[in-house]
């Protein structure tokens, strides 16, 4: 536990904490996704690429969920929070729930999340609360790295064969109905942006905004029309069908063996 | 077999040999020999990206994520290792495309260990205490092989694979010493693959159709019962300092020879499992032709793309 990571949020900060969930569990989700091509890449090269990421994700998850054990009161540990809570409890974002699809959903899923994740913790740096200012410090360089190899990739089927440049072009339109969710302003986030906790929303979507046109043009890849319905529900808990398979998987070992330490 | 003295390639090669120093991608080598090795290093290889699947079946039900993310890396380890592998059977002139090729079509062979399935969380213990274990002792000795570039890949690999044993025996103590039921999932897991295991090393050497030339060519140093032997001793004591029962009714202590001795291995059934017949042979050609076949659209994007943009991927 870094030091100073309790002293706005103790006792319970259930607001805080609800934002500390919607991060920590939409690392976790994506890391297990990703987690699943292990073994199954297209290319060796990229069977390491893709586990990179995957690590990546779970370890960003693995201090954000320590850090939510203390912001809720529980004194839960990670892996009581990710194995012992029910779908309905988990609060990522829809988007990184789906299940993978192809190679260029996968890579168009993170194309997408790190172009939010990036400029995100870029303003998570500064927050009030030391331990997630801390924290975004650490995961920074590392989510840049996400962008960039999906941008690469992203570039590379963009451009590569007519097979290719539809099945990105088919991801993204695919994905996006996902992504009005990850700049969304929820009840309890005023408070938390006016302590300085989170940054506002839109100061996000701005850098996301360009990323996604830069891209997207060296892509030659069509933006999805504006205006398109957005889904909305992770960050309270409602979800789409898959997270409970998800779920079931992930949590199958922990909870079968009740008072086991592994 | 060609004489040494009517050849002068093989001839100055073995004297190269006899004075302990390395072949190299540049020397000429006798065709055999060439041969033997790339049979060798791609198998080796194929046994690294083969090994892979049994594993990442329990990276998305890893108890915590702490063991997701130390299976993750390991399972990340063996990808790195066929890598490494491939690039050392490319410098004898076969490229990585012909060698997965010969995988997929099951021309080539992978270690027999992978066609055994992983039912509990505790075979990713044993595969890391056992499996590896075993391997370490086999490529400790290809370390010391007379072909520099495997050499070169195996010393590195061995340090990988060290500290992969390290942890599964460290997942297997956590078991061990864990609840009733976490220590019968364990002693149920070595049940199951400690005789495929004792297998791991190969038949004993009058059966085994390779063995003399590689000895004589120095890519083998020691011989399969030797090398067993080694496996059996340490991994018995490791079993009882854990308290879990190797699952073997004739196993004793010989103090004249102060080694463990063994029961019988069933080669019947090694030769059954090489010969296609193992519980998971068809589930992991399958699971690498799916990867390579839904991958062939990805990979001819990659190139297409590096063709259309010379200046970039120069």
């Amino acid at each position: 536990m870094p030091d100073g990571a309790s002293q706005l949020t103790t006792p319970a900060d259930f607001a805080f904490a609800g934002y500390l969930a919607r991060l920590a569990d939409s690392h976790l989700v994506l890391g297990h996704r990703l987690s699943e091509w292990c073994g199954h890449g297209p290319v060796l090269e990229e069977d390491l690429a893709l586990t990179n990421l995957a690590l990546d994700c779970l370890g960003h998850a693995t201090v954000l969920l320590r850090l939510l054990g203390q912001a809720d009161g529980t004194g839960r540990d990670e892996d009581q929070l990710a194995y012992f809570r029910e779908a309905v409890e988990f609060r990522n974002v829809l988007l990184v729930e789906q299940p993978n699809g192809d190679f260029a959903r996968t890579i168009a899923r993170v194309f997408l999340f790190a172009a939010y994740a990036l400029p995100l913790y870029e303003q998570l740096q500064r927050s009030t609360d030391a331990a997630l200012a801390a924290a975004a410090t650490k995961f920074h360089p590392e989510l840049r790295y996400h962008l960039r190899h999906a941008a690469r990739w992203m570039l590379i089927l963009g451009d590569g064969t007519d097979e290719s440049h539809r099945r990105l072009q088919e991801a993204i339109d695919a994905w996006w109905p996902y992504t009005g969710e990850l700049f969304a302003l929820w009840p309890d986030d005023p408070a938390l942006i006016e302590r300085g906790l989170i940054p506002h929303p839109d100061r996000v979507r701005a850098a996301w905004e360009a990323t996604i046109t830069e891209v997207l043009g060296q892509a030659r890849l069509a933006r999805p029309v504006a205006g398109m319905h957005m889904l909305l529900g992770g960050p309270i808990g409602r979800h789409t069908e898959t997270l409970g398979y998800l779920l079931a998987e992930m949590q199958i070992v922990a909870r079968s063996f009740p008072g086991a330490s592994w | 077999m060609t004489d040494p003295a009517a050849d002068p390639v093989l001839q100055a090669f073995e004297a190269r040999l006899a004075k302990g120093e390395k072949a190299e991608p540049k020397d000429r080598l006798p065709e055999r020999y060439r041969r033997q090795l790339v049979r060798m290093m791609s198998q080796h290889a194929h046994s690294e990206i083969v090994g892979m699947l049994p594993e990442a079946n329990w990276i998305t039900r890893a108890p915590s994520l702490r063991r997701k993310i130390g299976l993750l890396a390991k399972v990340q380890d063996e990808a790195g290792h066929g890598l490494y592998l491939y690039s050392a059977a490319e410098t004898l002139g076969v490229p990585r495309d012909e060698l997965i090729d010969q995988l997929l079509t099951g021309k080539a062979k992978y270690s027999n260990i992978f066609n055994y399935p992983t039912l509990t969380w505790a075979d990713i213990g044993m595969i890391g205490w056992l499996v590896d274990g075993a391997a370490i002792i086999n490529q400790s000795m290809l370390a010391k092989c007379s072909y520099g570039p495997y050499v070169r890949a195996m010393i590195r690999i061995c340090k990988e694979e060290s500290f992969h044993m390290r942890q599964g025996y460290e997942m297997v103590t956590a078991l061990a010493r864990g609840t009733p039921a976490q220590q019968a999932m364990a002693q149920e897991a070595l049940n199951r693959w400690w005789p495929p295991t004792l297998m791991m090393f190969g038949p004993p050497e009058e059966q085994s159709t390779n063995s003399e030339e590689l000895v004589r060519w120095k890519v083998k140093l020691k011989s399969n019962d030797e090398l067993r032997q080694t496996f059996v001793d340490q991994t018995v004591v490791q079993a009882q300092v854990l308290g879990l029962r190797i699952p073997d009714p004739d196993l004793r202590y010989d103090e004249d020879t102060k080694h463990w001795t063994i029961g019988p291995i069933d080669w019947q059934e090694f030769f059954a499992v090489i010969g296609g017949n193992g519980p998971c042979n068809r589930d992991r050609l399958r699971a690498r032709r799916e990867a390579h076949e839904d991958g062939a659209w990805v990979r001819a994007a990659a190139a297409a793309h590096a063709a259309k943009n010379p200046q970039v991927n120069a």
